[in-house]
C-alpha cells in the first residue's frame, strides 16, 4: 500500500488575526502603489491593444540586429523598435501606428518587407487598427468588473452578504495588484494577459470560499467562540489544503512559464502573481474581514481578536469534527 | 456514497471509455488516422490559425458610404422630379443624415411629395414655413439598408475568395457591419486583400465630346456630367474624362468575364446579359464614332471609339494590363461590385513553422505541467494520490473528446487553458483528501471518514468550480479570437474535472476498499 512520502500532520497555529493589521497595510499600499504606477507608468500595451505593426522575423544567417535597423530607420515610416528574442536569428519588428487609413499601414508591412530583402521568413504579421485596440480594452475592462460583480453575487447566494463583500474586495485587490505588477515591470500587456485576469478573478476566489465555508461551519458548531478565535482556528486547520491546491495550481502554470514560449508569457506572470497574491489575500484580508463586517451568527461575544496567548489554547489538533 | 449501483458504474465507465476514444485520433497524425477502418471516430480538433498557419482578416464594411451614395441619388431624383413638375427651388443639397431643398412656391410641396415618395417610400418630411423641405430616410430603412450592404459585402467576398482557390476559408460576421475571413494556410494574404480592397463597380459611361477635360479637372463641369481621372497615366492619353453621369450599363449586367490575350496585349473580355446587351446595343447604335468610357471604381480604365454598333452584348475591356491585373479584373467582375468599400482593420497571419513551434511549446508545457502535478500527488498523498492521477488522466481524455465533438477550436491560449485546468482539476482531490485526514484525525472510522470527506468537500468542490465557470463564460461572450480559445479549454476543462474528480476517484475508492477491505486509510 502506498502511503504518501510527506504527510502535514500538525494543525498549524498561526494568529492570522493579530497580523491582520500588517496585512491590512501592505495590501493598502500594494493597492495604491498599484494605481499610482498604472497612473504613472502606463501599461505597456501590446498590439492588440495599442494597434500597430508586429512583425516577427527569422533571419537565415544569425540576425544583424543593427545593421536592420539602420535599414528599417531610413523608410520614413516613424519609430521602429527591433528586439531579438528566442534564437538568435529571431527578430521582433514593431512599427508605430502610421497616420492615415488602413492603405497607410498595409504600405509600411511592404516597405518593411522590401527594405530587408528576400531570404527572411516572417513567421507573423500583425496589423491592428485603432478602433480595435480600444474597443478591446472597453470589453476587457467590463468583462472584469461583471466577473467581480457575478462572484460576489454568487457568494453572497451561497452564503451571506457579508461574505460576498468580502469575497469581492479580496478579489479586487488580487486583480488591481496584477495590474500594479504590470505596471510596474512593464511586461506586454496583451490579450492573454486580461484573460489570465479574468481567470485569477475567478480561481482566486476558490481559497476564499475554503476558508469561508469552515469559518461558517466552526460558527455553527462552536456558537460561544469568540470570532477572532473562530476565524484564526478555521484558517490554520484549512492552511494546509490552501497550500496544496495552490501549489497544483502553481505547478501547470510553472510549466507554462518555463516552456509555453514567448506567446504565453505574459498569461503566466500574471497567473503566478494571481495564484501567490490571491492566497494571501484569502488568509490576510478576505478572513480577517468578516471580523469587522459580522455575518450574522457571530454569537460569540469575544468581540476583540485573540491575543498569541489564547490562540496558543485552540482545541488540539485532534479534535473532533463531528457529524451532527 | 460508498456505494454505486451498477448502472452508475456502467455510465462512469463508458464515459471514460468514450473519452479515451474519442481523444485518441489527436494523438496521431491524420494520415494515420485517415487509414484506420471506419468504425474508429476520425475526427480530429480543429487548430486555430495560430496554431496551423494562416491568416485572419478583419473587415469593416463602409455602411457610411451606402447611406451618402443613397442621400445623393435623392438629390438627383429630387432634381429630376422638380423639373419634370416645373417647381422651382433653391439650396437643394444633402445635409448631413438628410437631403434639404427650398421650394419658390410652397404651396407645391404635395406635388413634390408625390413624385418623391414613388421613388423611396421611406422618408420623414419635414417642412418649415419659409418652404424649406428636408427629407429624411427613416431610422428603419437606414438599419435595413445598411444591414444589407453588410449582407451583400459578405456574399462578394466569399465569392471573390471562392473564386481564388482558397480552399477552407471561413467567412462570417462579425457584430453589426465587419466580416471576419480566416484563411487557413495562407501565411501571406496580400493577394486576397488586393482584391478585397476594391469595390469593383464598373460602368459604361459616354464621353462628353462638348466639353474639355481641362475645365472639368478645374471643377467646371456641364449639368449632368462628371469629371473622372484616368486610372493610369499614359503617355499620349488624357490624364481624365468627362463624361455623362448617368450608366450606360453596369457590371451588374455581366454574365461573364475572363482574362484573354487580343494583340498579344492581355484584355479582359466580358459578356452581358439580354438587359445589358440590348442597353448596350441600343447606346452604341446611337453614338457611333463618340467615345465611351469604361470605368471602374470612378477611375477611367479606357475610353474607347465606338466603331460601330455591339450587337452581340459582348465585348473586350482593354487597358494597360498584365495578365495579372487582367486576371484579377476578370475575377472581380465576375465576383460583383461591393455595395460599399471595405477596410482591413486586423490582420494576423502566422506562418506554418511557428505554429508548429507554437504546438510543441504548448505541448512540452502541457506534459511537463502533468507530470509534475501527477509526482506531487504520489508524493503528497500515496495511494490516493495514483487515484487521482488516474482520474486526471481521463479528465484530459474526456475534455479532449468534448473539444473534439464540439468542434471547438483549439489556440495556443486554449492549450495554456488545458494546463491551467489540469492543475486545478487535482484541487477537487486535495480538499476531498484533506477533509477525509481530518476526518480520520477526528476519530472516525474508516468508511465514515471517507464518506463524510466526500460530501463535505462536494459543496466548496462546487463553490470554486462555479466562480470559475463565471470568469470563463465571460471572457467567451466578452472576449475575441484567442481569449475565447482559452475560454472554452477552460471552462469545459472545469465541468469535466468536477466529474472525474469526484465520481471517477470515488469509484477507484470504493473499489479499491471492497477489493482490500483495508483496516486503514493510507493518506
Amino acid at each position: 500500500m502506498f502511503r504518501p512520502l510527506i504527510v502535514i500532520r500538525r494543525i498549524p497555529n498561526i494568529d492570522f488575526m493579530g497580523m491582520r493589521m500588517f496585512g491590512f497595510a501592505l495590501s493598502a499600499i500594494m493597492t495604491i502603489g498599484s494605481i499610482v504606477l498604472f497612473g504613472v507608468n502606463g501599461l505597456n500595451y501590446g498590439i492588440d491593444f495599442s494597434g500597430g505593426i508586429v512583425i516577427e522575423a527569422r533571419t537565415p544567417q544569425p540576425a544583424d540586429i543593427s545593421a536592420m535597423r539602420t535599414k528599417l530607420d531610413n523608410l520614413g515610416i516613424g519609430q521602429v523598435a527591433l528586439q531579438g528574442f528566442g534564437g538568435p536569428n529571431d527578430v521582433m519588428i514593431r512599427v508605430q501606428r502610421q497616420p492615415g487609413g488602413d492603405q497607410a499601414q498595409e504600405n509600411a508591412v511592404t516597405k518593411v518587407k522590401q527594405a530587408l530583402g528576400p531570404g527572411v521568413d516572417y513567421r507573423s504579421t500583425n496589423v491592428v487598427g485603432p478602433t480595435i485596440g480600444a474597443e478591446l480594452i472597453r470589453a476587457g475592462t467590463i468583462a472584469t468588473i461583471l466577473a467581480l460583480v457575478a462572484i460576489a453575487i454568487y457568494v453572497w447566494f451561497r452564503f451571506e452578504w457579508q461574505f460576498g463583500v468580502g469575497a469581492m474586495l479580496s478579489t479586487l485587490h488580487d486583480t488591481i495588484t496584477t495590474v500594479g505588477l504590470f505596471a510596474l515591470l512593464q511586461v506586454e500587456f496583451n490579450l492573454t494577459t486580461l484573460a489570465a485576469i479574468l481567470t485569477i478573478a475567478g480561481y482566486s476566489i476558490n481559497d476564499t470560499v475554503v476558508i469561508y465555508d469552515r469559518v461558517r461551519e466552526t460558527m455553527r458548531r462552536y456558537k460561544t467562540m469568540g470570532f477572532s478565535t473562530l476565524i484564526n482556528k478555521s484558517l490554520n486547520e484549512t492552511l494546509s489544503r490552501t497550500i496544496l491546491t495552490v501549489s497544483t495550481t502553481a505547478l501547470a502554470v510553472l510549466s507554462l512559464f518555463f516552456f509555453g514560449g514567448q506567446v504565453l508569457h505574459g498569461f503566466s506572470i500574471a497567473m503566478l502573481w494571481g495564484i501567490v497574491v490571491g492566497t494571501y489575500s484569502s488568509l490576510f484580508i478576505a478572513a480577517p474581514m468578516l471580523y469587522y463586517i459580522r455575518p450574522k451568527g457571530v454569537h460569540g461575544r469575544g468581540g476583540e481578536p485573540a491575543p498569541s496567548s489564547t490562540a496558543a489554547a485552540n482545541p488540539s489538533p485532534g479534535t473532533k469534527t463531528g457529524a451532527p | 456514497m460508498l456505494y454505486f449501483q451498477t448502472w452508475k458504474v456502467a455510465l462512469i465507465l463508458a464515459v471514460c471509455a468514450l473519452g479515451v476514444i474519442f481523444t485518441l485520433p489527436n494523438a496521431f497524425t491524420t494520415q494515420t488516422v485517415e487509414s484506420w477502418p471506419s468504425f474508429l471516430p476520425k475526427h480530429q480538433v480543429s487548430l486555430g490559425l495560430d496554431l496551423r498557419g494562416g491568416s485572419y482578416l478583419l473587415l469593416e464594411v463602409d455602411t457610411a458610404s451606402v447611406e451618402r451614395d443613397r442621400l445623393n441619388n435623392l438629390v438627383d431624383e429630387l432634381r429630376t422630379a422638380l423639373i419634370a413638375s416645373h417647381v422651382g427651388y433653391t439650396n437643394l443639397g444633402v445635409a448631413g443624415d438628410h437631403v434639404s431643398v427650398k421650394l419658390t412656391d410652397a404651396s407645391k410641396y404635395q406635388t413634390v411629395h408625390d413624385a418623391v415618395v414613388k421613388y423611396d417610400p421611406d422618408l420623414q418630411f419635414t417642412t418649415e414655413a419659409d418652404g424649406t423641405v428636408t427629407l429624411k430616410p427613416t431610422q428603419e430603412a437606414v438599419q435595413k439598408r445598411q444591414q444589407s450592404a453588410v449582407d451583400q459585402s459578405i456574399e462578394i467576398v466569399r465569392r471573390r475568395i471562392d473564386e481564388t482557390g482558397t480552399r477552407e476559408a471561413t467567412i462570417q460576421r462579425e457584430g453589426d457591419k465587419r466580416i471576419l475571413i480566416e484563411l487557413p494556410g495562407v501565411s501571406n494574404p496580400e493577394h486576397v486583400k488586393a482584391l478585397l480592397g476594391k469595390t469593383a463597380r464598373l460602368t459604361f459611361q459616354m464621353v462628353d465630346s462638348n466639353a474639355s477635360a481641362d475645365e472639368g479637372r478645374a471643377g467646371r463641369v456641364p449639368p449632368g456630367d462628371v469629371y473622372l481621372p484616368a486610372s493610369e497615366n499614359r503617355p499620349g492619353l488624357p490624364t481624365g474624362y468627362v463624361v455623362r453621369r448617368r450608366a450606360l450599363v453596369s457590371g451588374d449586367m455581366l454574365t461573364d468575364a475572363q482574362p484573354t490575350f487580343q494583340e498579344n496585349e492581355p484584355v479582359v473580355s466580358f459578356k452581358f446579359d439580354s438587359v445589358g446587351a440590348r442597353r448596350f446595343a441600343e447606346a452604341t447604335k446611337e453614338n457611333v464614332g463618340k467615345l465611351f468610357a469604361i470605368v471602374l471604381d470612378n477611375k477611367v480604365i479606357s475610353a474607347p471609339v465606338i466603331r460601330e454598333p455591339i450587337l452581340g452584348g459582348q465585348g473586350v475591356i482593354s487597358g494597360s494590363f498584365t495578365a495579372q491585373s487582367a486576371s484579377d479584373l476578370a475575377l472581380l467582375l465576375r465576383a460583383g461590385a461591393l455595395p460599399a468599400p471595405l477596410t482591413v482593420i486586423e490582420e494576423r497571419s502566422v506562418g506554418p513553422d511557428l505554429g508548429a513551434d507554437s504546438i510543441r511549446e504548448g505541448t512540452t508545457s502541457c506534459i511537463v505541467g502533468v507530470i509534475l502535478v501527477v509526482l506531487f500527488m504520489i508524493v503528497f498523498y500515496g495511494l490516493f494520490g495514483i487515484f487521482a492521477d488516474i482520474a486526471l488522466f481521463f479528465n484530459l481524455c474526456i475534455m479532449m473528446a468534448a473539444l473534439t465533438l464540439l468542434g471547438a477550436t483549439l489556440t495556443l491560449p486554449g492549450i495554456a487553458g488545458i494546463a491551467l485546468t489540469l492543475g486545478m482539476a487535482v484541487d477537487a482531490n486535495v480538499l476531498i483528501y484533506e477533509r477525509i485526514r481530518e476526518e480520520v484525525r477526528g476519530g472516525r472510522s474508516l468508511i465514515s471518514s471517507l464518506q463524510a470527506g466526500f460530501e463535505r468537500a462536494f459543496g466548496t468542490i462546487l463553490d470554486s468550480h462555479v466562480t470559475t465557470l463565471v470568469a470563463g463564460a465571460l471572457m467567451f461572450w466578452l472576449g475575441s479570437g484567442p481569449v475565447k480559445g482559452f475560454a472554452v479549454t477552460l471552462s469545459i476543462g472545469v465541468l469535466t474535472s468536477l466529474f472525474s474528480a469526484i465520481l471517477v476517484t470515488r469509484l477507484q475508492i470504493v473499489t479499491w476498499l471492497r477489493r482490500f477491505k483495508p483496516k486503514v486509510i493510507p493518506i
